[in-house]
């Protein structure tokens, strides 16, 4: 069955949509979508460092997007300057070196446009058993960790002074998403991860009545999206990722349009 | 629960100083509090008045003093601004239930208490300012806690459902046997329940009943000459400087 490309793609499409919706949902309740920008422009600098140390290209994007939150987080402390400044920085900078870095690289035919935007037509067979794998563990941690850091979502003040330590469960959080990254990047891109991130969860919250509840129906809505998504690549002939991307925002759209419930 | 002996020191605080770069945010700041004690928090914005709580309830890292508490004391915490972000679907159920696991039963109780009960299915982001703050405090309240921490608990509140919260801060206080930490900007509400008074400006300007309070001069200075209806504004009239690094430098003009 992983034979056919196409089925690869759907699958490899469907797990990444699932595993990304509850992150998603983080995301959009810490407000930091900006910052999942940030660490997904990243990933073009863990590329090319990949393939410098000839290392495997989701361990250099997951290590470049950890160093970059991490960098973040101790700024965010430390400097006198804004966030959204901050962030614009980091997220820019990262985005130039990376697009530096692939053109010097030129000799190992470095496919730019397929790694901005995703290339999951291309997904071999290891590739859908890394995410699936990724899928599996990624999302038994984040409800291992779900409760502790949902109640320092909500207050973290609250969360401190009833004795728990939401730095570390924030720090998990932030791994798990940088993993996330990591195998997201082939199927929409550098550019567009944060679209499947952020999109599905907005759709769902009009619709939700617990967190719980959100993260479910963004995982449908995202599974939609890019089952959606590919069958208009294939049928049009238009590039994966962005196709994903507005098949995200049609729901998106057409669900603010719905009555609630 | 323990014995609950009447008038025991549920914390006590000594010297607690916390610095953040080179500001001295408070200085050398003691107090306590014992079971059934209302003790009240007042001073200018920016007196430390938050930070002190924050500190005592290990928010932030003081800088230097001690807090110690009761063995296995338990703390039902109020903080001061609580923005529940409307993208997240929550309900008051759900938010009574986020980090303990009350029962139906010990939920509508709390929320009884404070006179919101019902509010159950209803979503964090839509209630009312009085409704909000009410939720809080059941919350505060459901594990039944010796010490009841409350930064401000009527911001955002009308004023009739200002009273009633302090009438309800009162009240619990008897119901729960605990002891009550507050902060509040509403003097002139706050005096007639408070044991004890804490004037607040970087370091304890003046503290006891607040019969000797009012009467003493660095509270005439913090309070007094504005007249008890502009408190809820006043001004602060200092009776010293301080000097670069927090300490007190008195000027003896008075």
């Amino acid at each position: 069955m992983l034979d056919d490309f196409y089925i690869r793609a759907m699958l490899a499409g469907v797990l990444v949509a699932i595993l990304a919706a509850p992150f998603g949902c983080f995301v959009v309740w810490r407000r930091m979508a900006y910052f999942g920008d940030t660490m997904a422009h990243s990933a073009l600098l863990g590329i090319t460092v990949a393939l410098l140390l000839d290392i495997h290209v989701n361990i250099g994007i997951f290590v470049i997007a950890v160093v970059t939150a991490l960098s973040m987080v101790v700024l965010q402390k430390r400097s006198d300057l804004s966030n959204d400044t901050l962030l614009g920085i980091l997220s820019h900078s990262s985005l130039a070196l990376g697009l530096l870095a692939v053109g010097l690289m030129s000799g190992n035919n470095v496919d730019v446009l397929s790694y901005l935007f995703g290339d999951v037509l291309s997904v071999g067979q290891q590739d859908v058993i890394i995410i699936a794998i990724t899928t599996l563990i990624a999302l038994a941690l984040l409800i291992l960790i779900w409760k502790p850091l949902l109640a320092s979502t909500v207050n973290e003040e609250l969360a401190v002074a009833e004795g728990s330590k939401p730095q570390h469960v924030q720090l998990i959080y932030l791994l798990l998403l940088a993993a996330v990254i990591a195998v997201t990047v082939r199927i929409i891109g550098v550019l567009l991860i944060t679209a499947l991130l952020v999109i599905p969860a907005a759709t769902a919250r009009r619709f939700a009545t617990s967190p719980e509840g959100m993260a479910l129906l963004a995982s449908v809505t995202g599974v939609i999206a890019v089952i959606a998504g590919l069958a208009a690549s294939l049928q049009w002939d238009t590039a994966a990722g962005p196709s994903i991307a507005v098949a995200a925002l049609a729901m998106f759209l057409l669900s603010s349009v719905l009555p609630r419930r | 629960m323990n014995s609950n002996p009447a008038n025991e020191k549920l914390i006590d605080v000594v010297d607690l100083s916390v610095q953040r770069g080179s500001n001295t945010l408070i200085h050398n700041v003691s107090l306590s509090v014992s079971r059934g004690e209302i003790v009240t928090l007042v001073g200018p914005n920016g007196s430390g008045k938050s930070t002190t709580i924050k500190a005592i309830l290990g928010i932030l890292k003081p800088n230097s003093g001690s807090v110690s508490s009761l063995d296995r004391l338990a703390i039902g915490y109020v903080p001061q601004k609580l923005e529940i972000n409307w993208t997240m679907p929550l309900t008051v159920y759900r938010f009574m239930r986020l980090t303990q696991k009350h029962d139906d039963a010990t939920i509508a109780a709390a929320l009884a208490t404070t006179g919101v009960d019902g509010l159950q299915k209803r979503e964090m982001a839509a209630l009312s300012g009085g409704e909000f703050q009410r939720v809080l405090i059941a919350r505060a309240i459901a594990s039944k806690p010796d010490l009841l921490v409350l930064d401000e608990p009527v911001q955002g509140v009308d004023f009739n459902a200002e009273l009633e919260i302090y009438q309800l801060i009162a009240r619990l206080r008897e119901e729960l046997n605990c002891g009550v930490l507050l902060v509040s900007h509403d003097l002139h509400i706050v005096m007639a329940e408070t044991d004890t008074v804490i004037c607040l400006n970087g370091h304890v300007c003046c503290s006891g009943t607040p019969q000797v309070v009012t009467n003493s001069p660095a509270f005439m200075d913090l309070f007094g000459a504005r007249g008890s209806e502009a408190l809820a504004v006043y001004r602060h009239h200092h009776d010293h400087s301080h000097g670069p690094d927090g300490e007190v430098i008195h000027h003896h003009e008075h």
